[in-house]
C-alpha cells in the first residue's frame, strides 16, 4: 500500500541532481539570450561573440574537468592556476631562452604536470594529508618557481618560435555566420586549436568518468571511501589518480592559455584555481564529493564567461562586477543544493 | 570434508592484550543452513567473525572451507571473498550515489571490447540478479533512493552474486522495522533453499526463532554448545547465554512496587505540544515511580520526551517541576531542574566516540555546573570509576576511548554519565536497544532501584515484555498524541489493546 506514494518519491529524487544540471544550462541560455537582446547593438549577437567565449575559456574550460575529477573524490586542489602559470611560464621561457622547440616545451610542461599530479596524489591518496593543505603547498611551489624561472613578462613571438606561434594562432573558420565589417569585407567567425583542444578534453574526460572502472571508481570513493574500499576498490590509488588526471588536465589547460595569451608571467592565471572551483560548483559538483559531471562544469565556466562578456561588452561596469555576479550565483547554487539534499532528506 | 559441511572452524583461540577473547571455540556450517550465532556482548561472537574474514588473526586453531584443500587463513575480507565468505554488516557498505546496479557490480563491471563498462550489460545482469533474488528495485536508480532495508538486501545479492557459500549476516535486522524484516527473512529463506550457509548474529531473540535452524552459543569466548533449534527453547536459550537461570529475568519488579497515586509529584505537565510531533498532552509523574511510554514506532513516545526534556522546545502548554513553574527552553534548563535523558540514538546523540570513557561519564555533570568550574581531575577519576564499578561497565581502563567500549557498555556508561549528575527524573529512551540480554537485565534492575531510591524514571522501550518487568504505570501514545495511562495490573494484552485503540478494556 506504501508502494505508489514511494514510487513517486523515487522519481522526484531521482531527478535532484539531473534537475540542478538543467537549471545550470538553463541560466546559460538564459543569460546568453538577454544578453544578446540588451546588447544586439554591441554586437552580442555574432556568431563571433560566441567563439569568444569559447577562445577565452578554452583553458578553463581543460582545468574545470579536472577540478571535478577531483572534487569527485571529496577532495580540492588549489594548485591548478599556479600549474597553469608555470606551465605558461616554462613554455614561454623554454623556447626563448633554452631553444627549445616546440614540441620539446609541450612535453616538459606535461612531465612537470604528471610530476606535480604524483606528488600530490601521492601525499593525498597513501599518506592521507588533507587536499587542501597538500595542494596549497602545490599551489605556493609552483607559483614561486614561476618567479624563480624569471619575474619579467615574457611573451612568444614568431622570431622566438615559429611553430609554436603558427600553431597557437591557427584560426579555424566557420563557413557560416559572417559579419560584414565597414569595408564591406564578410569576416566569417573562427575559433583556434585551443577551443578544439577544450572540447576534446570535455568529451574524453565525460566517457572517462561514464564508462571506465576509474571514473565509476571516482564516484564511489566520494560517495563512501570506506564501502568502496570494503567493495574491493583501491581506494588509495582512485585518490593519487585523481590528482594526476587533474594536473594533466590542467597542464592541457595551461598549454591552452598560453596558446590563447602566448605570454607569461608571475600573475599569470591569478585566481585561476577559483574560478575552476567556482564553474564546478555552479555545475553541480558536490565539495563532499560523489556528485557530478563535467558537462555541468563545462556550463559553469560558459556561465563564468559569459558574466565576464556581458561586463565587458556593457563598458560602463567596474572590473570587479564579474566577481560579484559569480559570488551570488554562488551563493544561490549552494542553497539550491542543499534545498534538495533537505528534500531527499525529508522524503525518506 | 564432511557430507553437507561448507565451513568448520575448530579450536579457535585468540587473544587480545589481556584478554582471551576466544578459547578453543568450534564451529560447524552446513549447506543450506540458518545457523545463529548467539551470546551476550563480548562472548566473542564478533571475533569469531572477524577470524573468519580476516580482520582478526587468530593464534591457533584452524579453518577449513569446502572447495579449498588446505587450511584457511585469511589476510582480508578479499580473501575471505575469493573463497565465497561474504559478510554484510549492519552498516550498509555500499555507494549511495551510485546505481543500485553499480554497486552490484562495482569492480568486477562487465567490460566491452575496448576495455570500458559494458552499461547495458551491466545493467542486464542486475536487473536479472534482483529478480532472481525477488528483489523489486529498478537497478538503473541510484541507491539512496531505498530503503535502509531495500540497500541491505542489495549488499546481500552483491554478496550471494560473488559465488558465495558462507553469508556471514552481522546484526543485519537492528535497522529494520517488521515488514522490512519479513523481506530480509524471505531472502535468507531463499539462499538457503539455494544452498548458500548463513550466519546470522543478531540480538533479536524471536527472530532467532522466526528463522534460524540450529543455534551455536558462546559465552566468555568459550563455546557453549551448538543445538538444533527445537532442542533449545527460549528460555533455555538465555541461560544458556547467560550461564544462570532464567528466574532472573522473570521477577525484578519487588513485590508492592505498585503505582502510588499518593505520591508527591515530580513531573506536571498541562497540555504541553511541540509542532508537528507531538499534541498538547497532560502528564503527572510522582517521586519514586516508573512510567513507561508504550505505542507503536513513530507515535511519538520519544517526541513527548523530548518536548519536556527541552531537546524540543515545547511551544504550548506548562510545566511543573518538584511542584513549581518551570520554563525548559533548552535541554541544559532541564539539566538544572534535575533532569537528565538518555536519547535513544546512541551513537549521534549519545556518545562521544573519541572520548575517553572518564570524559564521556563526566560530560553532563561538567556541563550543568559550567565550563568556568571545570571538575578537577582526581574528582573526574574518582566519579568515573565510581560507576564503572557499580554499573560494571567492562572498559580496559577508565581512559579508553569509549567507541572502542560494546554497545551495551557504552551504553552504561551514558547511564553512568546522567547518574552522575544525581538527577530527580531521568529519561531513559530505548536504554536496552541492541544490547544483550545480561546488559539489559541489569540495566532494568538498576532502574527500579533508582525509583527506589524516590527519583522517577520515565522509560521508553519497544519491547513490552521489558516494560512490564519495570514500569509501575504506563502512558500510551498513538498517532503523536497521548491517548491514555494504565495502572494497576500490567498485562501484555492490556498493552496491546491499548496501543492497538479501539475498545480497549
Amino acid at each position: 500500500m506504501k508502494k505508489p506514494a514511494n514510487a513517486l518519491k523515487e522519481r522526484r529524487q531521482i531527478n535532484s541532481n539531473t534537475l540542478l544540471l538543467l537549471i545550470t544550462i538553463a541560466l546559460f541560455f538564459v543569460m546568453y539570450i538577454a544578453g544578446m537582446i540588451a546588447y544586439s547593438s554591441k554586437g552580442f549577437t555574432t556568431v563571433q561573440t560566441l567563439c569568444n567565449l569559447f577562445l577565452n575559456n578554452a583553458a578553463l574550460i581543460c582545468v574545470a574537468c579536472g577540478m571535478t575529477v577531483v572534487m569527485l573524490t571529496g577532495g580540492i586542489d588549489i594548485s591548478v592556476g599556479s600549474l597553469v602559470a608555470l606551465d605558461c611560464m616554462v613554455l614561454c621561457y623554454g623556447m626563448a631562452n633554452w631553444n627549445l622547440s616546440a614540441p620539446a616545451a609541450v612535453l616538459l610542461v606535461i612531465v612537470i604536470g604528471v610530476v606535480m599530479g604524483v606528488v600530490q596524489g601521492f601525499l593525498i591518496g597513501y599518506l592521507e594529508i588533507q587536499p587542501f593543505i597538500v595542494s596549497m603547498a602545490g599551489m605556493f611551489f609552483a607559483r614561486g618557481m614561476v618567479s624563480v624561472i624569471s619575474t619579467n613578462q615574457l611573451s612568444i613571438t614568431a622570431d622566438i618560435n615559429q611553430a609554436f606561434y603558427n600553431f597557437a594562432n591557427l584560426r579555424i573558420t566557420f563557413p557560416f555566420g559572417a559579419t560584414v565589417n565597414r569595408q564591406g569585407v564578410a569576416i566569417y567567425p573562427y575559433i583556434r586549436l585551443g577551443v578544439v583542444i577544450a572540447i576534446l578534453v570535455l568529451i574524453v574526460t565525460f566517457l572517462i568518468l561514464r564508462y571506465t572502472k576509474f571514473g565509476r571508481g571516482l564516484y564511489a570513493v566520494g560517495g563512501s571511501e570506506q564501502s568502496a574500499a570494503m567493495m574491493g576498490l583501491n581506494v588509495k590509488r582512485t585518490k593519487m589518480m585523481a590528482y594526476v588526471t587533474c594536473s594533466i588536465l590542467t597542464t592541457i589547460g595551461g598549454i591552452c592559455f598560453c596558446m590563447n595569451g602566448l605570454m607569461a608571467s608571475t600573475t599569470t592565471a591569478d585566481g585561476f584555481e577559483m574560478d575552476a572551483i567556482s564553474s564546478a560548483v555552479i555545475g553541480g559538483t558536490l565539495l563532499t564529493g560523489g556528485v557530478g559531471n563535467v558537462i555541468g562544469s563545462f556550463f559553469g565556466v560558459l556561465i563564468n564567461g559569459t558574466i565576464n562578456a556581458l561586463v565587458q561588452t556593457d563598458g560602463r561596469l567596474a572590473s570587479s562586477w564579474p566577481n560579484i555576479l559569480t559570488a551570488a550565483l554562488l551563493c544561490v547554487f549552494i542553497v539550491l543544493q542543499s534545498i534538495f539534499a533537505k528534500i531527499k532528506e525529508k522524503s525518506k | 570434508m564432511e557430507n553437507n559441511v561448507v565451513l568448520t572452524m575448530r579450536g579457535i583461540t585468540m587473544t587480545f592484550p589481556g584478554v582471551k577473547a576466544l578459547d578453543n571455540v568450534d564451529f560447524t556450517l552446513r549447506k543450506g543452513e540458518i545457523h545463529a550465532l548467539m551470546g551476550e556482548n563480548g562472548a566473542g561472537k564478533s571475533t569469531l567473525i572477524k577470524c573468519l574474514t580476516g580482520i582478526n588473526d587468530f593464534e591457533a586453531g584452524e579453518i577449513r572451507v569446502d572447495g579449498v584443500d588446505h587450511p584457511v587463513k585469511n589476510r582480508s575480507t578479499m580473501d575471505a571473498q575469493k573463497i565465497g565468505i561474504s559478510t554484510v554488516y549492519q552498516e550498509v557498505n555500499l555507494c549511495p550515489n551510485l546505481t543500485v546496479a553499480e554497486n552490484l557490480f562495482i569492480g568486477r563491471e562487465p567490460m566491452t571490447a575496448l576495455r570500458t563498462i559494458d552499461r547495458r550489460k551491466m545493467v542486464k545482469q542486475a536487473d536479472e540478479l534482483v529478480k532472481r533474488l525477488d528483489i523489486k528495485v529498478d537497478v538503473t536508480q541510484n541507491l539512496e533512493n531505498y530503503s535502509l532495508a531495500i540497500q541491505q538486501m542489495i549488499a546481500i545479492a552483491r554478496a550471494v552474486d560473488m559465488d558465495c557459500k558462507v553469508l556471514i549476516l552481522d546484526e543485519p535486522t537492528s535497522s529494520l522495522d517488521d515488514s522490512e524484516v519479513e523481506k530480509l527473512f524471505k531472502l535468507m529463506n531463499q539462499l538457503k533453499d539455494n544452498g548458500v550457509g548463513i550466519i546470522f548474529v543478531t540480538h533479536f531473540l524471536e527472530q532467532v526463532y522466526a528463522v534460524c535452524d540450529r543455534i551455536t552459543v558462546l559465552r566468555n569466548g568459550t563455546l557453549v554448545g551448538e543445538y538444533p533449534i527445537a532442542d533449545l527453547p527460549r528460555v533455555k536459550l538465555v541461560a544458556a547465554m547467560m550461564g544462570k537461570d532464567f528466574d532472573d529475568l522473570a521477577a525484578i519488579k519487588p513485590e508492592g512496587f505498585t503505582y502510588d497515586a499518593d505520591a508527591p509529584l515530580e513531573i506536571s505537565a498541562r497540555g504541553l505540544s511541540h509542532k508537528g510531533t507531538i499534541k498538547p498532552f497532560d502528564l503527572d509523574i510522582h517521586k519514586g515511580e516508573v512510567i513507561g511510554l508504550t505505542g507503536l514506532l513513530g507515535s511519538g513516545r520519544s517526541e513527548l520526551a523530548r518536548s519536556i526534556y527541552g531537546a524540543d522546545k515545547a511551544q504550548t502548554g506548562t510545566l511543573k517541576v518538584g511542584g513549581k513553574d518551570a520554563k525548559i527552553k533548552e535541554p541544559i534548563d532541564a539539566m538544572h531542574l534535575g533532569m537528565g535523558m538518555l536519547p535513544d540514538d546512541r551513537k549521534a546523540e549519545g556518545i562521544i566516540g573519541d572520548l575517553s570513557v572518564r570524559e564521556n561519564i563526566i560530560l553532563a555533570l561538567q556541563a550543568k555546573r559550567g565550563m568556568f568550574k571545570q571538575l578537577s581531575r582526581a574528582k573526574q577519576e574518582e566519579l568515573a570509576d565510581k560507576y564503572i564499578e557499580m554499573l560494571q561497565i567492562k572498559t580496559a581502563s577508565r581512559e579508553t576511548p569509549i567507541k572502542q567500549l560494546s554497545g551495551g557498555n557504552q551504553q552504561k556508561a551514558i547511564i553512568g554519565r546522567w547518574l552522575a549528575t544525581d538527577p530527580d527524573f531521568l529519561i531513559l529512551d530505548e536504554p536496552t536497544r541492541g544490547i544483550d540480554v545480561g546488559t539489559k537485565t541489569e540495566i532494568q534492575k538498576l532502574i527500579i532501584k533508582l525509583a527506589g531510591e524516590g527519583k522517577s524514571v520515565m522509560f521508553i522501550s519497544s519491547e513490552i515484555e521489558e516494560m512490564l518487568r519495570t514500569c509501575n504505570r504506563m502512558a500510551v501514545l498513538r498517532d503523536g498524541q497521548k491517548v491514555g495511562e494504565l495502572d494497576g495490573e500490567l498485562t501484555q494484552e492490556r498493552v496491546m489493546a491499548a496501543i492497538a485503540g479501539g475498545d480497549s478494556k
